[in-house]
């Protein structure tokens, strides 16, 4: 019996995983996919939002807030890389000028620091490759980038450290709650295709899934949209063309297509902004590709949208009503939600593990175990050293001389590192999510035969049992006629 | 280990080998060939069709048969070599730093450089296919990697977008192992292969080539299921209502090379916009002294002898910029070689006419199909070459001869202009 049991690996799942590690509880995390951060949290702009987006006094604001302000030191605790590069809001209409002095309120209301409104010369000065209409912007130098990927991972291996437990490609079918005979406290059975679990208390964070989770044990129904956006990710060679993060004033759809520069260098453009009923549809299209061009080189000019290297989809779990949903489910005691956790979520994630880790706290009278460990030390990064580290690295560790990926400079060393650590990479796509091998210009291109002989030698699995992203993403079959086969 | 050399050669592929040989037959005794790979010969060791050497050797090769001879020759030559090392860095000074297991991190400062480091394969991503990003989507080179080095077949059905060489090859390769290619897709309204490599590997095995076509959807969250294509208008549009949808496993891209010149631009290598590669003169050396390309990094090539022929140049002039004292001695005369009217670049850029051979090869490619067309060589204003020719493709580089002495004949000479004429 577990005394808490996290639906969903990704950021909000892990984040809350981390803060419940820090207490005497036995607590696993159930994931679907074969590794975290295979959903919502693996696709989205990586972009830590200021704060003065979100309607005042909703949860949005506060867990955006209180996230921004904690990525700093999160950063640091679990060694990510994270750097604030400020955002803008630009304003290319003189009409829509008073839309800025709006969100500066929102902004200044929702506590944002260091908001500051620009004119067309500051801002032009500061970021020099805006819409020649650029008529104003408004400036919030506390937004930031991060990898997304890292700050998921690095919370869920945390927690792992610490004690949680993680099983993948276990899959949430139905719930069944009854009383403790001895406790006279609900207990919760959790059907899974591995099997049942037994749970004092289960944490929905299944993203655009949290509704049919949440709807399975509540008559008090609620409806998540799964919004896909389209995305643009660019070669960095043109990671410079902006160094803030370039917004377009907000509609009812969201924050608009953004350009920005992300932690590794690269340019990204997105998101499209498009309801679907297919939960898994993170396919681009054709329309939304175009949609995303036309969109971004309206505040920004001169996009290089030739150095494109690749494209990809993200689904954000949108509630209807636009909001967080996080607290116990009034008709289902013991079953906790953190649902409809769109953008800001990524920036929130810290948050909500904090709110939702302070309100176990309070409900189980528990205290931080003397053991926790708070910090992580990240996988070994070479491109960070000198000349003289590195040599003297690869002296006492020759696999950090063998590089495997070459557009994005990966050793052997580091990806044997992501394959060894707590929840380690199992596939090609869980290497290149910790390391970034395949992330560069050709895209996998050169490595991934190389990643594929590494994870067969490490993990000794067969060729043909090596996939792309678990279940059935098989690269290779059988062997080839020559290998012995009758042909 | 030495930290010094007088020619240091990015890459141990058939450019970089033939280099290498060139330079050490004109006399160069320093010499050191650094290669990413387990092994020398670069991508011809997974070439394993025939077809290879015909110019130069007058007998048809297999890849690792031709790259075999020079690799042979480089050991018998005594030039050191090593393996499994990646060229991290080259700068401006010619210092090349690299790493690899046992040497760990090292520098060398060499008195020249060539580059050789080949070209890499343009990814889905570039092309900003829609669809789903399963397993099954493969450049047709990785693909060659994996069924004739790793040994392993990607898949059973397959599409192909694109009709360059490797996806070509890799049709009538996978058609070998078993697997059904029920399509090749190419956008252009022509292949951008080798008409040779049409009919011997796509119409010998009944394998339909679908010209201004290209690829509207991918399907399958996992692994490929399924690819449609459309029918593409002149603007290179998919015209809805030609859509064909075909279920198969794996999607093979074939789609263009790009040269690989991360390392020259970090150099300060001056590059062209149309062929990706480094700006050369007639001795292939680029705007910096000292540093030479060839092979696939300074443009692609179709056919790997041309290669060998122009690395063995480029090792030759290396040389003999080394053993010359390491002098720039470039005169300023250096005269314009103008890309006009269908030809889309030449190389090289710049011809010197005091400094170049007797005889001098510009290579170059046109941008569209021509059908009884004449390649026309101007110095200045004046006629000097009209050759007709049947057919010119895109896929298929075509090349001119230049004499020095017509050169230097001509007064005052500012400009060589290389242009299709149709009559």
């Amino acid at each position: 019996m577990y005394d808490v049991v996290v639906i969903g690996a990704g950021v909000t799942g892990s984040a809350v995983a981390r803060e419940l590690s820090r207490y005497p509880l036995n607590v696993c995390v159930l994931e679907k996919a074969e590794d975290v951060c295979c959903g919502t949290s693996k696709a989205n702009s990586a972009i830590v939002h200021a704060g003065f987006d979100a309607a005042e006094g909703s949860l949005m604001a506060r867990f955006n807030v209180r996230g921004n302000e904690m990525m700093g030191q999160l950063a640091e605790d679990l060694d990510i890389p994270f750097r604030r590069n400020g955002a803008m809001v630009v304003c290319i209409h003189k009409e829509a000028l008073g839309g800025l002095q709006e969100l500066y309120d929102r902004g200044i209301a929702n506590g944002v620091k260091e908001l500051r409104i620009l004119n067309r010369e500051e801002a032009l000065e500061m970021e020099p490759n805006l819409s020649e209409n650029t008529q104003g912007a408004l400036y919030a130098p506390t937004s930031g980038i991060i990898c997304p990927f890292m700050l998921n991972i690095a919370m869920a291996e945390n927690a792992a450290v610490n004690g949680v437990e993680f099983r993948f490609n276990t899959k949430v079918r139905s719930f069944e709650s009854h009383i403790c005979e001895k406790c006279g406290e609900p207990v919760w059975t959790i059907h899974t295709n591995n099997g049942d679990v037994q749970t004092r208390y289960v944490v929905n964070a299944a993203g655009v899934y949290a509704d049919e989770l949440h709807n399975m044990v509540s008559a008090d129904k609620i409806h998540i949209t799964a919004r896909r956006g389209d995305y643009c990710l660019l070669d960095r060679e043109c990671g410079d063309h902006v160094k803030h993060t370039i917004f377009p004033q907000p509609t009812k759809l969201g924050k608009g297509v953004l350009v920005s520069p992300t932690i590794h260098g690269n340019l990204i453009v997105g998101p499209t902004a498009v309801d679907i009923e297919n939960k898994e549809g993170t396919n681009t299209t054709a329309a939304g590709i175009a949609d995303l061009i036309e969109k971004s080189t309206g505040h920004v000019r001169n996009l290089p949208l030739r150095s494109v290297i690749t494209s990809f989809a993200g689904l954000r779990a949108h509630e209807d009503h636009h909001e967080f949903i996080i607290g116990e489910v009034k008709d289902a005691p013991h079953f906790f939600d953190c649902a409809g956790i769109e953008s800001p979520g990524l920036t929130s994630s810290p948050a909500i593990g904090e709110y939702v880790g302070g309100w176990f706290k309070e409900r189980l009278g528990v205290e931080q175990k003397e053991d926790w460990i708070g910090t992580r030390k990240g996988i070994t990064d070479p491109k960070t050293m000198s000349f003289e580290e590195r040599a003297a690295l690869i002296k006492e560790q020759p696999a950090f001389g063998r590089i495997i990926c070459r557009c994005e400079s990966v050793s052997e060393g580091e990806i044997l590192e992501a394959i060894h650590r707590p929840l380690g990479a199992k596939s090609l796509d869980g290497v290149k999510r910790r390391v970034r091998a395949g992330m560069g210009r050709c895209q996998a291109g050169f490595c991934s035969p190389r990643v594929m002989e590494i994870l067969h030698e490490e993990l000794g699995l067969d060729y043909e049992e090596i996939t792309k992203s678990g279940g059935h993403s098989n690269l290779v079959f059988e062997k080839t006629k020559g290998e012995g086969r009758e042909s | 280990m030495s930290t010094a050399y007088d020619l240091v050669i990015v890459g141990g592929g058939p450019a970089g080998l033939s280099a290498a040989a060139a330079a050490r037959e004109a006399g160069l005794e320093s010499i050191l060939i650094l290669e990413r790979d387990k092994e020398l010969g670069g991508i011809l060791n997974q070439c394993i069709h025939n077809g290879f050497g015909l110019h130069t050797f007058k007998e048809e090769l297999t890849g690792p048969e031709y790259a075999g001879r020079y690799i042979d020759k480089v050991l018998e030559l005594g030039i050191e070599y090593k393996l499994d090392t990646m060229v991290m860095d080259i700068a401006p000074d010619k210092t090349v730093t690299a790493m690899n297991r046992t040497d760990g991190m090292f520098q060398i400062k060499a008195n020249a450089v060539i580059l050789a480091m080949g070209c890499r394969e343009r990814p889905r991503g570039a092309l900003n296919i829609p669809g789903y990003r399963p397993a099954g989507i493969y450049s047709a080179g990785t693909a060659q990697r994996l069924v004739n080095i790793e040994g392993y077949m990607p898949g059973h059905e397959v599409v192909i977008l694109g009709s360059g060489d490797i996806g070509l090859i890799m049709a009538r390769r996978m058609t070998f192992e078993g697997a059904k290619v029920k399509v090749v897709a190419e956008i252009m309204p022509y292949s951008g292969g080798l008409k040779r490599n049409i009919v011997q590997c796509l119409d010998d095995y009944g394998i339909p080539l679908k010209l201004s076509h290209t690829v509207v959807n991918i399907e399958g969250k996992e692994r490929v299921e399924a690819v449609t294509i459309a029918e593409v208008d002149e603007h290179m549009k998919p015209i809805p209502g030609t859509e064909e949808r075909y279920t198969c496993d794996t999607l093979l891209l074939s789609t263009g090379l790009i040269p690989e010149n991360e390392l020259s631009k970090s150099a300060g290598v001056e590059l062209s916009r149309v062929t990706n590669g480094p700006v050369v003169n007639e001795a292939l050396e680029t705007n910096i002294p000292g540093v030479f390309a060839c092979g696939n990094v300074l443009h692609v090539h179709d056919l790997v002898d041309y290669v060998s022929e122009e690395a063995k140049k480029a090792g030759e002039n290396a040389a003999a910029y080394v053993l010359g004292g390491c002098k720039d001695d470039r005169s300023g005369k250096e005269v314009k070689v103008i890309a006009k009217d269908g030809v889309r670049y030449t190389v090289p850029v710049t011809i010197d006419p005091e400094r170049m051979d007797d005889l001098q090869v510009v290579r170059f490619r046109v941008g569209a199909v021509y059908k009884n067309a004449s390649v026309a060589v101007y110095l200045d204003d004046e006629r000097i070459q009209k050759r007709k020719k049947r057919i010119m493709a895109p896929g298929e580089m075509e090349q001119i001869i230049l004499k020095k002495d017509q050169l230097l004949a001509k007064e005052g000479l500012k400009s060589i202009t290389v242009c299709i004429e149709q009559d």
